[in-house]
């Protein structure tokens, strides 16, 4: 990848760290550890990888990305604002009663958003027949989908990956944000998803394994991911929950809490001093 | 009542196979139970646009969900036990919240599934479903009016439950009758009190009405195919000409039709609501018209209900 390319990525991601933590701070409440686990991948999608057009968010040769994770709200509609879908003031508005901005995605108040979720294990299912969709009709749109590791605990994960595999559905892409944390402590302690790729594998699926906050990694991960034909492809995505906070990064009470005031200024803070030093 | 009987699920399958040469967008699916929800009949004649989910049914709403996201017509199957009862959370957050115009055409609803027993016999399809905002619950009384149903629900822009049986049920509409989504119909005038049936429980209020002409009580039959949302105008006039509502239902008395009505009564034109249903138990395994029998769902339990009403 190029390095003003990759420059650029980095910038957005922070950008949309700071933008989503900032929505987390004002609603006071929100969940900030997997937005930010998720925002190198989220920024790579939006800014790189889908074939997408903000102007028309209801375009019907799109790439569709289902938020299965949808708890990591705040994250997704930071990238949709930075990409153009809506204004980037917006995003003050996160969890209010009339905003456009719900605690969890909902695909008729948010542009761009192309499937309300929020409940974990639903998202893929509905990926899968939205690529089983462009299959019937010869479509050449890709799914994209973002799962959390905890989420693969649901029984309905696995009834998915069974069936995208059975029907052969290589124009899909999971994504595992594989941020090690859940609720009540870390996924091995709590019902251990472990071995997450051997488990995809003996599934059906082509898998590759990445670092998720590494843009190359990403980069070669999706281009591979668009060359394999006859399987669904899952890319799980080795990443730090809180990424880019110190105080947040693998500290599990992140999961759902809000900063205080003086939190924030310290988290801005640390994401402007690395965004300067991203832009130079 | 005319002598031609057809359980609702097998009108459900010709609908379909007749809906999928006019629409070429309508995609079918099953859990496992095509050949007894019927939905193999659509995959006989369209292999193609048939997809099987295999015993998950919770995956099964959400492809279901992911399709008519994309601008596919989905009719789902599975027995209303699996599909309003094991994916209930799905249809309400993966179908209900995002209004996705997904048919969740749930077979074997009640007790007349039969020898399958209590844990096959779903009496809490029509309560689950009618809690979820913009769900439309249609619950045909024969042949004719799920036939009918198909039709219209293809049509609707919204969620809908469809909800057919198992047992083969007589016809109670004639050929041309005319269905009208939301419109309950009146299939026999009373002036002594009104019979608000659903399902199977149309063709017993019909028969318990005949009953009760011959000894002087006029009972009026009012069939509630559109559980949600609710004839209000039929039922509050209903209330207001004759005074007195039983309701009959193949399904809990709790949560269904009969809480329907006397909700909207309560508020609205408060009258005696009596209601025939499932008095919170679970079936047994046993002959379907057995066990309609054995858990009061008969014209036998309605006129007694009614004869016991009138008499107070």
């Amino acid at each position: 990848m190029e390095n003003t390319i990759k420059q650029q990525l980095k910038a957005t991601a922070l950008r949309a760290r700071l933008a989503a933590l900032e929505g987390v701070w004002r609603a006071k409440s929100g969940h900030p550890g997997g937005s930010l686990s998720a925002a190198d991948i989220l920024a790579y999608l939006y800014f790189r990888q889908m074939n997408i057009n903000p102007q028309e968010p209801q375009w019907e040769a799109r790439d569709r990305f289902v938020l299965s994770k949808g708890h990591a709200a705040p994250g997704l509609y930071a990238v949709l604002a930075l990409r153009g879908y809506f204004p980037v003031e917006n995003l003050a508005t996160l969890r209010h009663p009339d905003s456009m901005l719900q605690g969890h995605p909902n695909m008729h108040l948010t542009p761009g958003v192309d499937m309300s979720t929020g409940s974990l294990g639903q998202g893929i299912s509905a990926a899968v027949g939205m690529a089983l969709g462009a299959k019937i009709g010869s479509e050449p749109w890709r799914v994209y989908t973002l799962l959390g590791d905890g989420e693969l605990q649901e029984g309905q994960v696995w009834e998915a990956a069974m069936f995208a595999a059975a029907k052969g559905l290589d124009n899909l892409t999971v994504i595992v944000d594989n941020n090690n944390l859940q609720i009540d402590g870390t996924i091995a302690e709590v019902n251990s998803p472990y071995p997450i790729a051997e488990k995809f594998r003996a599934f059906g699926w082509h898998v590759i394994e990445v670092n998720g906050h590494c843009f190359d990694e990403l980069e070669e991960a999706f281009a591979e991911s668009k060359t394999i034909t006859d399987k669904p492809v899952c890319i799980v995505a080795k990443t730090v929950k809180g990424k880019g906070i110190s105080f947040m990064e693998n500290n599990v009470g992140w999961h759902g809490s809000a900063p205080n005031d003086e939190q924030y200024n310290q988290a801005v803070a640390e994401l402007k001093a690395a965004l300067k030093e991203v832009e130079g | 009542m005319s002598e031609v009987k057809l359980a609702t699920r097998d009108a459900y399958g010709q609908a379909l196979a007749e809906l999928g040469a006019i629409n070429p967008k309508l995609i079918v699916m099953d859990a496992d139970l095509a050949a007894a929800t019927k939905t193999g009949v659509f995959a006989k004649a369209y292999p193609d646009r048939f997809f099987d989910a295999g015993i998950a049914e919770q995956n099964l709403v959400g492809v279901a969900a992911g399709l008519s996201a994309v601008g596919y017509t989905v009719f789902a199957s599975s027995f209303a036990m699996f599909a309003a009862g094991r994916a209930f959370e799905q249809i309400r957050n993966s179908l209900g919240y995002p209004r996705l115009s997904v048919n969740i055409g749930a077979t074997h609803a009640g007790i007349s599934v039969g020898e399958d027993g209590a844990s096959h016999q779903c009496c809490e399809d029509i309560a689950l479903m009618r809690t979820i905002p913009g769900m439309t619950v249609i619950n045909p009384a024969d042949d004719v009016e799920a036939r009918a149903a198909v039709f219209a629900a293809a049509e609707l822009p919204t969620p809908c439950y469809l909800r057919f049986g198992r047992l083969a049920v007589p016809r109670v509409n004639r050929e041309d009758y005319k269905f009208e989504l939301g419109k309950a119909v009146t299939l026999r005038e009373g002036n002594d009190m009104t019979i608000i049936a659903t399902g199977l429980m149309v063709a017993e209020a019909l028969a318990a009405a005949a009953a009760l002409d011959s000894e002087g009580i006029s009972a009026a039959v009012l069939n509630i195919h559109t559980i949600k949302p609710l004839d209000e105008e039929a039922v509050l006039a209903a209330a207001a000409k004759t005074g007195l509502l039983v309701t009959a239902e193949e399904h809990s008395i709790i949560g269904g039709l009969g809480s329907a009505v006397a909700e909207l009564v309560s508020e609205k034109s408060p009258c005696r609501v009596l209601r025939v249903g499932v008095r919170d138990k679970f079936g047994r395994s046993g002959p379907a018209l057995e066990m309609l029998r054995r858990y009061g769902l008969d014209a036998k339990t309605i006129a007694e209900t009614v004869r016991q009403a009138v008499s107070k």
